[in-house]
Formats: structure tokens, C-alpha cells, sequence
């Protein structure tokens, strides 16, 4: 990390600060390199190809692709509602939707529990009737990662549908466009951007929750255990292992970054 | 094009706030076009927005042809996309990320119209706006005067029984503005229906309509041809908006004719069909033949005198209407009053021609 030179026009920095910023910077750095010099370099490809990893690893890909998936269907169409639709009531939804976010994700998957559980408000009457039982599943872990996560793609929606100039709207319905057709092919391209963004971010939230999963989902290998559960499991167990996998996440949390450069490495 | 004629018919009462009321009827027959003339904040694109049923009305009716697009008293509200109404919008909205071709077919597809066909009319209308060159290219990367034409095209494209023209040339730099203006013009003599055109910009509404509607803070305020509104301005605005005389004519060597009165000008070089204009208060008013050499000197009568404040205007007579602005004292040393004799004199430098 390169010190921010003094720019023309620019003041130069109180020392202090400096100090402040380098200390901050070490701090995030620190743990990479920790991690990078512990990491089993000669054995990294066998150990990733152990059972439990390749276990972990289809089943974070696919619970964060449905959670994606999921978050965009039911997502879009509520960041649509709490951008454009003026109704009694929609800053308490927007709360709900933030509520995931600044929740306990432990807490969330409790709550989680206690409503789809076997013995939950909802979870009774649906396994009564169909014999479902969500928790300790897959459909547990893609619940569970699909709750924490979708608000990530419900806010980053909303705040670019807010951004969208609606006189381009009202251009698309003067040709005879309908809602639905002004939607998909005049707003849904002005919002890609966005939408992807969004994407990106849901999904890495949902490849990295830990807390609701554990709890509501339980900690399986092979069912419910996800790419964090096994690192957690394996830090008990097999430190290889544990750094092989941790390594893997810091690989994807840099796609992550890499997808969304232009975002958040360069503001405006 | 071969529709029935229509008529647009519109009462339009729209409350913004507590601030702002917009109040104001207009008719506009088929083949006519009547522009909306007035200064930012008249409320012209409100009237804009509910005419193509983007905003509805809050007391009125709006009719064209026979079928009433909104009414509110009748709880008939026709949404925009069911109007009809064929929109070149201001800054055009046209959608950066399609095509040229794709924009021009917007309507078309929207209307669910057969693949073939869409492409075929997509075509056509490309290649009587000379776009046929541009299809592939990104409507974001078009200039203002391209950008204009794909507005017009995707408008007319849909058959629409109404064309409403938002400051269709303020995005454009004065380079391109004359060629498009005429363009422009063809364009509107081409479509069959009513059309609107709404402007900040007396020029433009002088030299594309046949009946102008001034309106001022939500009010229209003089309705009429563009000489009643160059010469018989109703309201200190309209006559300040208005302020030049305003003439077409043809040029060679230094000399306009206007009808049967020919001008000189200081514009030796221009050559055809020209715009002429003359400032109210750049002409000298005599009660006889002025001395000295100005090179435009010509006798005529006053045909109307109005006040406005401390100055006067003085509308005069053949062989060359114009407007004239003078002080009340020299109303008062020259007694003028309707009926007099008068000479008026321009210098030739005083008048203003570009291409029109």
C-alpha cells in the first residue's frame, strides 16, 4: 500500500492520521498474511480435494446460487414495490427487509426455527401436511443463506431504481408499452449494473453465513455443512484443511472484489 | 396516410401543490400545428404530461377525435399506452443502450406486431429520415441533430393520431438548429394529424406553427397567428418574448425581399431563402423624410398604438408590417395617434438574417 501523495491543491495530512490510517491498514492485512504463510502450499491441491471439502463446497454453490436466484425473483419485484409504490406502511417493510441485516445472524436462524421448525408457527401445519421438515436440510441452508443475504439485493436494487430517470418510462408507455414491457426493456437495462452488483453482493454474503445456518440448518457433513461450517469444523480437527479452505474463501471474497472494482475501488 | 381526421380538445386543469395550477384549453385541428409558447415554469410540460397520460388531470376532458382519453367528472382515464399519442420528449429519452434501429421499432414491438412487419416499417421510416446508415449504431452515441430525427421517427412509427413536440431543438447547438428546423418542418407537414409543439422559443414557434398559444404561469394568455402575436401582443410578456419582428423573405446581393418590399442588409454574402429580423426599437420613426443616409427609408401609416409602461408600441401598416418600439415622449413630440403618416428608416447593419 502506497502512501496517498499530497495532490495539487490538496492539503497535507496531519501526521497523526497517517499513523491512525497505517495502523487500520495493518490490521486488514494482517490476518492475509497470517493466513498466507500457514497455508500448506505443496499439499494445498489434495487437501481441497478431500471428501468434506468437495462436500462443503457443492453444497455452498448451490445454496448461494438458489439464495441468489431466489433473492432476485421475490427481491426485484419488492425493491420495485419500495421504490415506486407510495402505500401506508412502506417504511416498516423497508425496516423488515433491513431488519437481517443488523440482526444477530445466530438470532435469525433461532427465529428462523421457531417459525419453519418442525414445531414452528408454520413448520407444524407444513409438515402435518406434506411431511417437509425444512431445518437440518438443504432447503434449511438455503432458507437460512437466502434470509441474511436477499437484503443485500433488495436495498442495492432499490436505491437504483430510485436513480432511474422515470421519464424514459413514461417515454416507453407513450409508444404502447405495457408495465411489464417497460420494465423488462427499458428499466431492468438502465438498473443492470445494479442488478448485478446486487447479485455479486448477495452471493457473497450467502457463501460466507455461518451463524443462521449453523443454527437453523445444523451442522452436517455432507447435508448441511457449507464452505465456513467445514473451515470452523476443520480448525478443530485439521489445520491443513482449515487453511486450504479458508484460502479457497479469500480466493473468492477476491473475485468478489474484482467483479465489483469499478463499485468500490474507485468512488465516483 | 389516409386516417380520419381528428381533432385534439383538451380542457386541462392540473393543481401542483398549492402553488401552481395549470388552466388552460386548446384545439388543434388535423393537419394544423399549434405550438405552446411560453417560459420555463408556464407549465407547458405539465400540459405535456397530461396529454399523453403520464399525469392525470384533476378537472377537464381531453378528447381526440371521438374517443375522450381523460375526464375525470367521468372517471374515464385512458392510460399512455393505450393513447395513441406519438411523443418526441424533450432531450429525446431515447434508450441509450438499444439501437438506432431497435428504438425507431420500440412501439411496434411493444404493440406485439408481427416480426416481419416491424422490420419492414422499421425500414422504411429509417430511410425517409436518412438513418439507414445509423441503424446499428447505440442511440447514446448519436449528435443531437441524429438524436432528433430517431425521436421523430420512433414517434410517427406507431400511426399515432396526435404528435406532441417537447423544445424539440433546445438540445441542439445553433450550427445544426436551421437544417433541423426544417427538417423538422417537413416532417410535421407530413404527419396527418394534430400536432403540438411545445417551445420557450418564438423563433421556432413563428416559423413551425400556424397558430400560437402563449402561456404564462398556467394561463393561456394570447392565442393567434404569428403576426397577430409579433404585431398585437396582448401582455408585456408576449410582446418582450416576441420582441423582434420576425420576417422570411429571399436574399441576393445585399438586398431581402419581403412580399413586394425589399430591404437592405449589411450581409452582402447571404443568398436564398432567409429570416429576417428587425428589433421593435432599432427603427427610427419620422413625421417627414429623414435626413441624412440610412439605406432602408420607407413611408407607411400607424395602424395601432398600445402602451405597455414607458414604452409604446406602434404596430404599422403596408407595404411592411412591423412592430415599433418608441418612447411616450416621442409619441408625444411626433403626435402620433392612429392613421398618421409616417416614415420609418432602419439602418441595414440593424437587421439580423441567418438561413430559414
Amino acid at each position: 500500500m502506497s502512501r496517498e501523495k499530497a495532490r495539487h491543491g490538496q492539503s497535507r495530512p496531519p501526521i497523526a492520521f497517517v499513523v491512525l490510517a497505517a495502523i487500520a491498514v495493518v490490521f486488514f492485512l494482517l490476518p492475509l498474511i497470517g493466513l498466507l504463510a500457514r497455508t500448506p502450499w505443496s499439499d494445498l491441491v489434495s487437501l481441497l480435494a478431500s471428501e468434506v471439502v468437495a462436500d462443503a463446497l457443492v453444497l455452498s454453490a448451490i445454496a448461494s446460487f438458489a439464495a441468489v436466484t431466489i433473492s432476485t425473483v421475490v427481491g426485484v419485484p419488492l425493491a420495485w414495490v419500495l421504490a415506486r409504490v407510495d402505500f401506508r406502511g412502506r417504511a416498516l417493510v423497508r425496516g423488515l427487509v433491513l431488519f437481517p441485516l443488523v440482526l444477530p445472524p445466530v438470532v435469525g436462524g433461532a427465529a428462523l426455527l421457531f417459525a419453519l421448525g418442525r414445531r414452528g408457527v408454520v413448520g407444524e401445519p407444513l409438515y402435518e401436511a406434506t411431511g417437509l421438515v425444512l431445518p437440518f436440510s438443504i432447503w434449511g441452508v438455503v432458507i437460512a443463506v437466502t434470509f441474511v443475504s436477499m437484503p443485500f439485493l433488495i436495498l442495492t436494487v432499490e436505491g437504483a431504481l430510485r436513480n432511474v430517470d422515470v421519464r424514459f418510462e413514461g417515454a416507453a408507455a407513450s409508444l404502447g408499452a405495457g408495465g411489464w414491457t417497460v420494465f423488462r426493456r427499458v428499466t431492468l437495462p438502465m438498473i443492470g449494473p445494479s442488478l448485478a452488483a446486487g447479485m455479486v453482493l448477495t452471493w457473497a454474503r450467502a457463501i460466507g453465513e455461518f451463524g443462521a445456518t449453523v443454527t437453523f440448518a445444523g451442522n452436517l457433513a455432507g447435508e448441511t455443512q457449507t464452505l465456513p461450517l467445514a473451515v470452523f469444523v476443520a480448525l478443530e480437527t485439521n489445520r491443513d484443511t482449515a487453511t486450504a479452505l479458508s484460502l479457497l474463501m479469500v480466493a473468492i471474497s477476491l473475485a468478489v472484489l474484482v467483479l465489483l472494482r469499478d463499485r468500490w475501488l474507485r468512488p465516483r | 396516410m389516409a386516417e380520419a381526421p381528428v381533432t385534439l380538445n383538451a380542457r386541462i386543469i392540473v393543481k401542483r401543490g398549492d402553488e401552481f395550477t395549470l388552466e388552460m384549453s386548446i384545439r388543434v385541428e388535423s393537419g394544423k400545428t399549434a405550438a405552446l409558447l411560453g417560459p420555463n415554469g408556464a407549465g407547458k410540460s405539465t400540459a405535456v404530461a397530461a396529454l399523453a397520460g403520464l399525469l392525470p388531470i384533476d378537472q377537464g376532458r381531453i378528447v381526440l377525435g371521438d374517443e375522450v382519453l381523460d375526464d375525470p367528472d367521468a372517471g374515464v382515464f385512458v392510460p399512455p399506452d393505450e393513447r395513441g399519442i406519438g411523443v418526441v420528449f424533450q432531450d429525446y429519452l431515447l434508450f441509450g443502450h438499444l439501437t438506432v434501429a431497435e428504438n425507431v421499432a420500440f412501439g411496434l414491438r411493444s404493440k406485439k406486431k408481427e416480426r416481419d412487419a416491424v422490420e419492414a416499417k422499421t425500414s422504411a421510416w429509417m430511410e425517409r429520415l436518412g438513418l439507414s446508415q445509423l441503424s446499428n449504431s447505440k442511440a447514446r452515441d448519436l449528435s443531437g441533430g441524429q438524436a432528433q430525427k430517431v425521436a421523430v421517427a420512433r414517434a410517427l412509427i406507431t400511426d399515432p393520431g396526435l404528435l406532441l413536440l417537447d423544445e424539440p431543438m433546445a438540445a441542439l447547438d445553433a450550427t445544426t438548429r436551421v437544417e433541423v428546423r426544417r427538417d423538422l418542418a417537413d416532417h410535421l407537414s407530413e404527419f396527418a394529424g394534430p400536432r403540438l409543439l411545445i417551445t420557450h422559443d418564438p423563433t421556432e414557434a413563428f416559423l413551425l406553427a400556424d397558430e400560437i398559444h402563449v402561456i404564462e404561469d398556467g394561463r393561456i394568455t394570447q392565442v393567434g397567428s404569428a403576426e397577430d402575436v409579433r404585431l398585437r401582443p396582448r401582455t408585456r410578456y408576449v410582446a418582450d418574448l416576441a420582441g423582434s419582428n420576425l420576417l422570411t423573405g429571399t436574399a441576393s446581393s445585399g438586398a431581402v425581399t419581403v412580399g413586394t418590399h425589399v430591404l437592405q442588409v449589411g450581409d452582402t454574402a447571404i443568398a436564398g431563402s432567409v429570416l429576417a429580423t428587425i428589433h421593435p426599437r432599432a427603427i427610427s420613426v419620422h413625421r417627414q423624410h429623414p435626413e441624412g443616409s440610412p439605406r432602408n427609408v420607407w413611408k407607411t401609416t400607424v395602424v395601432r398604438i398600445e402602451h405597455f409602461g414607458d414604452r409604446v408600441r406602434l404596430q404599422t401598416g403596408d407595404p411592411l408590417p412591423l412592430a415599433v418600439e418608441v418612447t411616450p415622449a416621442a409619441v408625444d413630440a411626433l403626435g402620433l395617434k392612429g392613421e398618421s403618416e409616417i416614415w420609418l428608416s432602419v439602418k441595414a447593419t440593424e437587421i439580423g438574417v441567418e438561413p430559414g
